[in-house]
């Protein structure tokens, strides 16, 4: 792209000295006068119905302000006790029965931490228990244990008002894709593959935890801090459960410590208001991290596929993806939708049946995690699309190469794809890590092998995006967003879109933190969506700022709009630096005066075409596509089980990459994540109760952990309507890492993984079972 | 219990009354609103709240305040005079080793007392001395080439001294 100044450069991050110097203001820091804090009383049971709780006693704990039940909350004026993104099914406190192992049910609110924890001692619950539901397979069966007797849509979300009431059936939302004649391409077939892959549930780990302060403010205005990655779904969410009306609800979100999607929809923003309410006292949650772990999670998710080859071409493809949503829905069911359409892979492939299921449990609920469910379906098709290269004695990457679509193709949605760079990142892996290079013949006990895998995940849509750029007389700008800096760098992309645009310098920029009291309505900060909407919102407002000082200087100096161009905070006519007005001589020819401002809003909203809810075909399923690859090298030691990953490759079609170093960091930081959810990562549960709940126990992964070598690699395929042709970056990196690492494994040792955490004790086993040997059972 | 102690926090000798129970990070916190210290997985495994006690790190969400009575405790807030940034903070700046940054002053500060142990540390040893702070925007790659950076400068800058 010609003559860009900002857009394009890797600046520095807009946030780097606050943060370096640990004054960034998180809700944690954020003190009221008075403030009370809480402790929460969880289940103990994974299913079982509430007959007594006797709360006497703790409530009448010297310090103690309030002992809530779900009862009590039951009983506000307007309240809606239950809330949910697609369904309204979670209770701020269990009101008869409880759902999972760490339901809330009793919320205690001290004047500190110490005293509401010991007042937890004192409350007595009894319980009755149910007959529970933990394999997400048992829980679609007829004759299971339901959790929820009926199912009542939220109706908070355009792309989830399809979702239906239903009820007698763990099956929340189904998802259904067809295109041609399956069956018969399968009965034609040369050959037949035919696999069932899993992933564990496991934690997002923001290195801070969910945190939430309350408090009614002189006019009784319910004020909400909260590390939130959606403060306008947060206020909507409150006014209906509480029927407060909107502008009586004032949600800021400061700089949050990770989120990854951990920190979407509402998670104690309700919890937390009914205890502000019933006080009329400044009240803040914040989780512990053991809490962390009974809050939410990413999905487990087994998926059985099955494959058709004809003449070495792929003809049919059949899917059936089931994801453990846990106890509530949370947003399962646009997970089930979005990732379910992709489940058949970025190929041509005539013959498509998906079925997406969503299925409740009694296990914690689980919700968006970096990637939105693409891992989980991509972990299946390209670890299968390896076994059929290598099973027909093709080269794992031309297999995939052959098939990939290509630009103006049809999707298996029926949509056509535009900007999609996937072959271009496919063979960027191949080459990155030297794919064609003849592999030594390997002799010992530790075994190196490549590997490579590729898949694509579709940006949510319809969505939202709104802002407002306010231009200052001193040629400064101020940008009011929704979109949450959670460490991906929103606040530098936005503020080198917006200088680039005014042609003012990027620290002349100024990104104004969430506040629904002056931000507009954003629906979230997730899936890869800001950098497109949010980036397109503040482009579209400076663009109108612009042709507002445009008319000015035109007037003024006797020329044409057209002929105007922005630049060096000043706006000149093209080509003749000399004859133009800088901003303030802008503003005192318009006003007169230097006291004053320029607003402009814009709202960037790609719509989408409908869905036939029998075939999943649509013109326009999403408005771009994020095409991804990973090619890892590792080596096995097959004495142990051991995996080490040498080499890691990341490559991702971000679209124009604004700020290209950014772009790279969140490869980097999506692979090395999912490198540990591929390697190690799992939440154990035993009958419901988790057991490794703690970073004792739980590993995530450490700088240890990092390959030797380990590079992103960029793909900038620009999007024709993307600000300056960018799409989004936060979770290309996450999509194609377990498949790769578990195809090098195959290429090293000749075992197939497919139940993710690969570990030593699988690959044992594996290698074990392939010599004929059993190894003993534990 | 309740019991006077005396801690030496960047520098200034304080002395408060503490509860046994009491962690340093509970009091660096809620006493001194030291707000880089931050609590993140409670059980001392990740290295959050990570902080300088005699210039050795320690998770503060780990250790009892009593614990700490008479010694010299160093926060992010110590490490620089206020005006400019430490070298250890420029270096993470100009190595974008920061993303959400909630780990941030951890690790700044461990990178602080490696260096100090081990004025040039290989890459090996800087993995190790730094796996006990958990970075989930996993911005590992640009936090090493941080360190890396921050060593050398700190030498130069030790090198250069003589000749004013």
């Amino acid at each position: 792209m010609a003559n860009l100044a900002v857009v394009g450069q890797s600046v520095y991050r807009k946030d780097a000295n606050p943060k370096v110097t640990g004054k960034a203001l998180h809700v944690g820091n954020i003190e009221m006068p008075g403030m009370l804090q809480v402790a929460v009383l969880r289940s103990p049971y994974a299913h079982a119905r509430i007959t007594r709780i006797d709360k006497s006693k703790a409530a009448g704990l010297e310090g103690v302000a309030l002992v809530m039940t779900g009862v009590d909350v039951a009983k506000m004026p307007g309240v809606d006790p239950y809330y949910g993104p697609a369904f309204r099914d979670q209770p701020i406190l269990a009101v008869d029965k409880v759902c999972y192992v760490g339901d809330p049910v009793v919320a205690v609110a001290a004047r500190d931490q110490r005293t509401a924890e010991d007042a937890l001692q004192l409350v007595e619950v009894d319980y009755e228990p149910l007959p529970a539901v933990f394999d997400v397979l048992e829980a679609v069966r007829p004759e299971s244990p339901l959790v929820h007797e009926r199912h009542r849509p939220a109706k908070a979300f355009a792309d989830l008002a399809h979702v239906k009431a239903g009820q007698q059936s763990n099956i929340c939302y189904h998802f259904k894709l067809r295109t041609g004649d399956v069956d018969k391409a399968f009965a034609d077939a040369d050959r037949v593959f035919e696999d069932t892959f899993s992933s564990p549930p496991a934690q997002h780990m923001p290195m801070e935890p969910h945190v939430t302060l309350v408090y009614l403010d002189e006019q009784e205005r319910l004020n909400v801090w909260t590390a939130s990655q959606s403060p306008s779904y947060v206020r909507t969410e409150l006014s209906n459960t509480f029927s407060i009306p909107m502008h009586h609800i004032r949600v800021r979100v400061p700089y949050i410590g990770g989120g990854y999607g951990a920190k979407l929809y509402a998670k104690l923003e309700p919890l937390v208001t009914a205890l502000a309410l019933i006080t009329k006292k400044p009240v803040r949650y914040a989780l512990t991290r053991e809490e962390e772990f009974l809050t939410i999670t990413k999905h487990k998710v087994i998926t059985k596929i099955k494959t058709a080859i004809k003449n070495g071409s792929i003809t049919a493809r059949k899917c059936e993806v089931f994801w453990d949503t846990g106890a509530y829905a949370e947003i399962g069911p646009r997970i089930g939708h979005k990732s379910g359409y992709t489940a058949a892979g970025p190929y041509r492939i005539p013959n498509v049946w998906i079925d997406s299921y969503c299925v409740y449990t009694n296990h914690v609920p689980a919700g968006a995690f970096r990637g939105f469910g693409v891992p989980q379906v991509i972990w299946a098709y390209d670890s299968q699309m390896d076994i059929i290269a290598r099973a027909i004695g093709e080269d794992p990457v031309e297999f995939r190469l052959k098939p990939a679509l290509e630009e103006g193709e049809s999707f298996a949605t029926g949509t056509l794809v535009r900007s999609f760079g996937i072959k271009e990142a496919i063979r960027q892996a191949a080459r990155a890590i030297e794919w064609s290079k003849p592999r030594p013949v390997q002799t010992g006990t530790k075994l190196r092998g490549k590997g490579i895998a590729a898949g694509v995940k579709a940006v949510l849509t319809p969505s939202i995006s709104g802002a407002i750029v306010i231009m200052n007389a001193d040629g400064t700008a101020n940008v009011l967003s929704s979109t949450v800096e959670m460490g991906q760098g929103s606040e530098t992309t936005m503020g080198q879109i917006v200088a680039e645009e005014l042609g003012i310098a990027f620290d002349q920029v100024h990104i104004v933190q969430p506040d629904t009291d002056v931000t507009p309505y954003d629906t979230i900060t997730a899936g890869s969506r800001s950098t497109y909407h949010m980036g397109n919102a503040v482009r579209m407002a400076a663009v109108k700022i612009k042709a507002k000082l445009f008319e000015v200087v035109a007037a003024k100096l006797e020329a044409h709009p057209d002929d105007l161009v922005a630049g060096g905070g000043r706006i000149f006519v093209r080509g003749m630096a000399e004859r133009g007005m800088t901003i303030s001589e802008i503003f005192l020819a318009k006003f007169g005066s230097l006291g004053t401002t320029l607003a402009a809003e814009a709202v960037c909203q790609p719509t989408a075409g409908h869905m036939d809810p029998e075939t999943g075909q649509s013109e326009k399923c999403t408005e771009y596509w994020f095409p991804s690859a990973t090619a890892a090298e590792v080596e096995v030691d097959t004495e142990t089980g051991q995996v080490k990953v040498l080499q890691l490759f990341s490559v991702g079609d971000t679209g124009t990459a604004i700020n290209p170093r950014h772009c790279e960091q969140q490869l980097l930081g999506a692979a090395i994540m999912h490198l540990g959810l591929t390697l190690f990562e799992e939440m154990i549960f035993d009958e419901g109760q988790l057991v490794n709940g703690s970073l004792l126990d739980y590993q995530v992964a450490s700088i240890k952990d990092m390959p030797e070598s380990f590079r992103p690699i960029v793909v900038e395929v620009p999007h024709e309507t993307g600000p300056f042709g960018a799409k989004g970056a936060g979770e290309t990196g996450a999509l194609t890492v377990a498949p790769a690492i578990a195809n090098a494994i195959q290429d090293a040792t000749g075992v197939r993984i497919r139940g993710l955490p690969i570990t030593p004790e699988k690959v044992l086993r594996a290698l074990a079972e392939k010599k004929g040997e059993a190894l003993p059972q534990d | 219990m309740k019991r006077e102690i005396t801690l030496k926090i960047n520098g200034r000798e304080e002395t408060i009354t503490v509860e046994d129970a009491d962690t340093l990070l509970e009091v660096l916190r809620d006493r001194f609103r030291l707000w880089s210290v931050r609590e993140s997985c409670g059980v001392g495994a990740c290295g959050t709240c990570t902080v300088l006690l005699d210039g050795r790190p320690v998770s503060s969400c780990f250790l009892l305040a009593v614990r700490a009575a008479g010694r010299n405790i160093t926060t992010l807030e110590g490490l620089s005079d206020g005006q400019s940034l430490h070298v250890i903070q420029q270096a993470f700046v100009s190595q974008r080793a920061l993303q959400c940054a909630y780990c941030t002053p951890g690790f700044v500060l461990a990178v602080k007392a490696l260096l100090d142990e081990i004025p040039n540390p290989s890459d090996e040893q800087i993995r190790e001395y730094l796996s006990g702070n958990l970075c989930r925007c996993a911005g590992y790659a640009d936090i090493l080439r941080a360190a890396r950076l921050a060593q050398e400068r700190q030498i130069s800058k030790e090198t250069a001294m003589p000749r004013k």
